[in-house]
């Protein structure tokens, strides 16, 4: 063919990929999970809308579990450091991930936020993900569980609004029950109806982080996970970087 | 809006193939979304219009596929309707997800010398 014009054939090549676009992510996701792995962490991914009570309910949390087990947390926020100042003040290991204008966590920014709990022995990772129902399930961030906090006020038709956030959730924290008797038409059986359309295998668990219901329920299913996990992963793991995979 | 960041991965990884074989140009990309993969195909698609100038997809037709979601039974197999709760009429286990949720590259047409 002519190189001066490009006026010369080209043949048309078809190649057949055949691969998840957010293959990269994925790579990365299961790197993170071979850092949960050795140290023997349970991570979870907590996600929900602003203000649904995810940060509220890490704090109780802690408040709950005295020293029975460690908690620690990373958490995505846009700008600030908001959260994690307020889960630092809980007594929480905690830092925050800046995402400037990404509107959710992806693996490679967990990754770079994990180094910096070698020093804290935990026994549960928190990752408090951007508030946003869309986004934040579409990126696996190397997790063993993916936890859904929905407030009673948002309404009892947002799981089949976003389907596929509660699809992907293994447990839903009904938050902010206290708030119940103000809200009319609005139900706890309501909201498990709504799950049960979208969630083969639906679980959740009606929480008030201010009064107090549902925590020892949500700290006994931790507990379980927790207890899985020990019994799936006995003995210490070696962990490397391998090359191409992301460093910190 | 994550449809930014994802078409970002598709293109990197056609710019990655484009280069392996000495590609002048590509022309046509095939990608499959799934109705519960959590991407917008009008969202993807504008996004991917947004991106691609400046980049070896400059010239290259992104066509898109959906795939509409699918579901059966996790014990006996059978199909389940997602309209009532997501659990098998037949022996009441749980329902799973068999196709939908993908965010797949198929394939890509580049124009090679
Ligand atoms: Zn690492
Ligand atoms: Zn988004
Ligand atoms: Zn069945």
């Amino acid at each position: 063919m002519c190189l001066e014009c490009g006026c010369g054939d080209t043949e048309i090549v078809r190649v057949d990929v055949h691969e998840k676009i957010l293959a990269g992510n994925e790579r990365a996701a299961a790197h993170n999970r071979e850092h949960f792995a050795a140290n023997g962490i349970l991570a979870l991914n907590l996600m929900g809308s602003p203000g649904s009570g995810k940060t509220a309910l890490l704090e109780a949390t802690a408040a709950r579990i005295g020293g029975d087990f460690r908690l620690g947390a990373v958490s995505g926020d846009l700008a600030t450091e908001r959260d994690a100042e307020r889960l630092r003040a809980a007594g929480i290991p905690a830092r925050s991930i800046t995402t400037g204008n990404a509107c959710h966590l992806d693996a490679a920014m967990v990754h770079h936020a994990l180094h910096d709990f070698s020093a804290h022995r935990l026994d549960i990772f928190a990752i408090e993900n951007v508030g946003n129902l869309v986004c934040p399930a579409v990126y696996d961030l190397g997790q063993h569980a993916n936890v859904v906090a929905l407030s009673v006020t948002e309404g009892e038709d947002k799981p089949l609004k976003y389907p596929v956030m509660f699809l992907k959730a293994d447990l839903v924290l009904l938050t902010k029950v206290d708030l119940l008797p103000h809200l009319k038409g609005v139900s706890v059986a309501g909201f498990a109806d709504a799950l049960s359309r979208v969630m083969p295998a639906p679980k959740m668990i009606a929480v008030s982080a201010y009064r107090g219901d549902g925590l020892d329920e949500w700290i006994g299913w931790l507990r379980e996970r927790l207890a899985l996990r020990a019994g799936k992963h006995s003995g210490a793991h070696a962990h490397t970087h391998a090359p191409g995979a992301p460093r910190s | 809006m994550h449809e930014y960041s994802i078409v970002e991965a598709l293109i990197s990884r056609v710019a990655e193939e484009a280069r392996a074989r000495g590609a002048a140009g590509v022309s046509r990309l095939y990608v499959k979304i799934g109705a519960l993969s959590g991407v917008e195909p009008e969202l993807l698609a504008s996004a991917y219009e947004t991106f691609r100038e400046r980049t070896v997809c400059a010239g290259a037709e992104l066509r898109i596929e959906r795939v509409a979601e699918r579901w059966a039974c996790s014990g006996c197999g059978r199909t389940v309707e997602r309209a009532g709760a997501l659990l098998c009429p037949e022996c009441g286990r749980p329902a799973r997800l068999v196709e939908g949720d993908e965010i797949v590259l198929e394939r890509i047409e580049m124009e090679v010398p």
